[in-house]
């Protein structure tokens, strides 16, 4: 009857800011993104967070991973929950003293949540929005969304005799993000984590609300060894596949990676678009016949079309 | 002390007296004017809440499940398609236990889009772990609102007032604002125990599997019926400091009444006028017994949710015939609270008769409610659409 009866929420003990025990998938790339990200961010940190992998993995009734605030509600609104949670602290005059941290996978930032996401922006509230970027709705079984790869093999997108995959180009959200001018837009990939972690510090300087898309290889959504998930993440940078950039108040600040060279994950020309495609099951069926070389050469151009746009070499 | 205002905007300057802390709504006729209130209160320096704009009712409603998870008091109104579009939030805000209070200007749910008044919109979300309170006038409107925050905090359930769209929202008439040394009285500080709290960290919304889900449900539930016994409680305090009446259900007329008409909300004002009209009068159609004469009840439901069954039952098993006046319906099935009537009064051998009246705002008259009141005898239909 009480709150104190009111056993849905539960204490956290531990040492990192999101700590072992979930039931993330061995070799996850988001859970790695996620606990570097909380950990930067600090104790002094609320976090709201979408339904998804990163909710269902972490908080297990009646267990929770995370050692700092945490709430999650629905799919779609995890980014007006951060402007009530923000309008709270400005009555308890913490606004500038915590941060608040928003975060979803690819379905809730690109597709369901992306005009409560785009409320929030334009309020202009103090906020960091994490996408974990798996390029699909993996948490309820490697559906597409708007950010799944062109030709990709998903659950909703199956290769057959009348297709190669997804027919759709992935959705530009870093595009979405600049045009609501946001004083920092960038992406990372969980394949360097030393980038992931200046990025999620950097954007924590920043007042006003940020965005960082952090490129997260799902190991059974991609048909990936547990082994591989660095491995793919950083190729899927390195052969231009993969953009990592930075923006801060619209200007293109940095790109590649903080620390720069090929090896944290930078763009260079000896890593193919088939070496990134190979050792992945969803694009497995591009690599059976003359067609698939076909399929193969457009999603090179594609690659080729961001080295250009954003002049990664 | 009395004041002559429009209904939102007594509601507006109840919830300043109130003492909120985060407001956030989207606009839809007829909850526009609440609002729009709040705003210029906030504007004139009038009241200091935090008034975030939300770009729709979706935003709105996770705007305030935010801020009152942060452990703040907290505000919103809507009506018609915007409740709808809140619903699923508003199941999460009840499960997660959060007192949230709201008003619902209630309107006609499209299609065909109509913005007038009746009670279907509030009905789709009856399940989702409300509290749900409606007032007749604007009054009792204003004085359950300070209830509302009462019985939300206490029992950290969230609570939706409704108010019949225009008819009440829109009228001008005298109305005691509930004045805030009053409500300081009545209403302590909102002190919640758990809330997001860097100090204090706590995980809210955890994933639930079959092994723990029941149990968590039925905590809800059985708080929601726990809330009928605080309400009363709080009712009988709410007298003392504010010396208003406010009742779960109230009961009108001849107290030996055959016939009772059952309704909700405004149309009460209406249905009272047209009883006292009757009664004592000679009945029209076949009177019950011979040379009898109109002896009719009027039973208002202010608690929709937690529905006050036995205090009900305990008013209608002397009554003969129930004419159940409803504004909303199940399609395909009848009035929904004529269903509610007939589930609290099950195994009383009566007439319950479901009355469709007033949907997307067609004008409920006294001669409607005394057609009802003539033709229940003879009336060999479940359901009954009056229109004219
Ligand atoms: C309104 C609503 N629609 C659908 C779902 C089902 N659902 C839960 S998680 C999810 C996919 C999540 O995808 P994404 O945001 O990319 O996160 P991921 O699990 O891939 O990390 C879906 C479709 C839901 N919970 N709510
Ligand atoms: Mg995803």
């Amino acid at each position: 009857m009480s709150n104190t009866k009111n056993n849905i929420k539960y204490k956290a003990p531990l040492s990192h800011q999101l700590n072992p025990g979930h039931s993330a998938c061995a070799g996850c790339g988001m859970i790695i993104a996620a606990r570097l990200v909380m950990d930067t961010a600090g104790p002094n940190t609320i976090v709201t967070n979408a339904t998804g992998c990163s909710e269902v993995t972490t908080t297990q009734y009646p267990m929770t991973s995370f050692k700092m605030p945490w709430i999650h509600s629905l799919f779609e609104n995890p980014a007006p929950m951060a402007s009530g949670i923000l309008a709270a602290l400005k009555v308890k005059g913490l606004e500038d003293k915590v941060n608040v941290l928003v975060v979803g996978g690819d379905g809730a930032t690109f597709d369901i949540g992306i005009g409560l996401i785009s409320g929030m922006w334009e309020r202009g509230e103090n906020t960091l929005y994490i996408c974990y970027d798996n390029e699909a709705y993996q948490n309820t079984g490697y559906q597409s969304s708007s950010s799944t790869p062109f030709d990709a093999n998903t659950t909703t997108t199956p290769p057959g005799k009348k297709s190669s995959g997804s027919q759709q180009l992935k959705k530009d959200m870093i595009g979405i993000a600049l045009a609501h001018n946001l004083p920092y837009v960038a992406t990372a990939s969980v394949g360097n984590t030393l980038d992931v972690v200046a990025k999620v510090k950097k954007a924590l300087s920043i007042k006003g609300p940020k965005y960082l898309q952090i490129y997260c290889p799902c190991v059974p959504g991609w048909g990936i060894e547990p082994k591989d998930t660095m491995n793919v993440a950083r190729s899927a940078v390195q052969s231009g596949f993969y953009p990592i950039v930075e923006y801060i108040d619209g200007e293109l600040v940095s790109k590649k990676s903080a620390q720069g060279g090929s090896a944290l994950g930078g763009v260079t020309k000896k890593v193919s678009i088939e070496e990134f495609l190979k050792p992945q099951k969803r694009f497995k069926h591009l690599f059976k016949d003359e067609n698939g070389k076909l399929e193969i050469a457009k999603i090179q151009k594609i690659a080729d079309e961001n080295i250009e746009k954003y002049k990664l070499i | 002390m009395n004041k002559i205002l429009e209904g939102s905007r007594a509601i507006a300057e109840t919830i300043k007296n109130i003492g909120v802390d985060v407001v956030s709504a989207y606009p839809i006729t007829p909850q526009t004017h609440i609002v729009e209130e709040l705003a210029k209160i906030k504007a004139d320096g009038e009241a200091n809440f935090e008034y975030v704009r939300a770009e729709s009712e979706f935003a709105a409603a996770s705007i305030v499940e935010g801020a009152s998870a942060t452990g703040v008091r907290t505000y919103t109104a809507t009506s018609s398609q915007g409740l709808l579009l809140m619903t699923e939030v508003l199941y999460n805000i009840a499960g997660m236990r959060l007192p949230v209070v709201m008003t619902d200007a209630n309107r006609a749910i499209s299609a065909p889009i109509n913005i007038w008044n009746d009670q279907q919109d509030v009905m789709v979300v009856r399940d989702a772990g409300w509290i749900m309170l409606f007032g007749e006038t604007v009054q009792e409107v204003c004085d359950l609102h300070v209830l509302a925050y009462k019985v939300a905090e206490q029992m950290m359930l969230p609570v939706m007032v409704n108010l019949d769209g225009f008819v009440l929202t829109h009228v001008v008439e005298p109305v005691n604002i509930p004045e805030a040394e009053k409500v300081k009285k009545y209403l302590p500080k909102y002190n919640p125990k758990e809330f997001l709290d860097v100090n204090n960290p706590l995980s809210f919304g955890a994933f639930v599997t079959p092994e723990h889900y029941m149990e968590i449900r039925k905590e809800l539930y059985d708080d929601i019926v726990a809330s009928e016994k605080v309400m009363i409680k709080e009712m009988k305090e709410f007298k003392k400091i504010f010396g208003r009446d406010l009742n779960l259900i109230e009961y009108y007329g001849d107290k030996n009444a055959d016939t009772v008409i059952v309704a909700m909300g405004s149309v009460l004002g209406t249905i009272k006028e047209a009883v006292d009209e009757l009664n004592g009068k000679p009945h029209l159609n076949p009177p019950l017994r011979k040379g009898r004469k109109n002896s009719v009840g009027v039973l208002k439901i202010v608690s929709f949710r937690p529905f006050p069954d036995s205090e009900i039952a305990k008013i209608l098993f002397k009554a003969k015939n129930i004419a159940v006046i409803d504004k909303s319906l199940s399609l395909g099935q009848e009035g929904i609270i004529a269903t509610e009537i007939k589930r609290a009064l099950s195994g009383e051998k009566k007439k319950i008769v479901s009355y469709i009246l007033g949907l997307g705002g067609r004008d409920i008259t006294k001669e409607m409610v005394k057609g009802v009141i003539h033709g229940i005898n003879k009336e060999k239909n479940r359901v009954v659409f009056v229109g004219k």
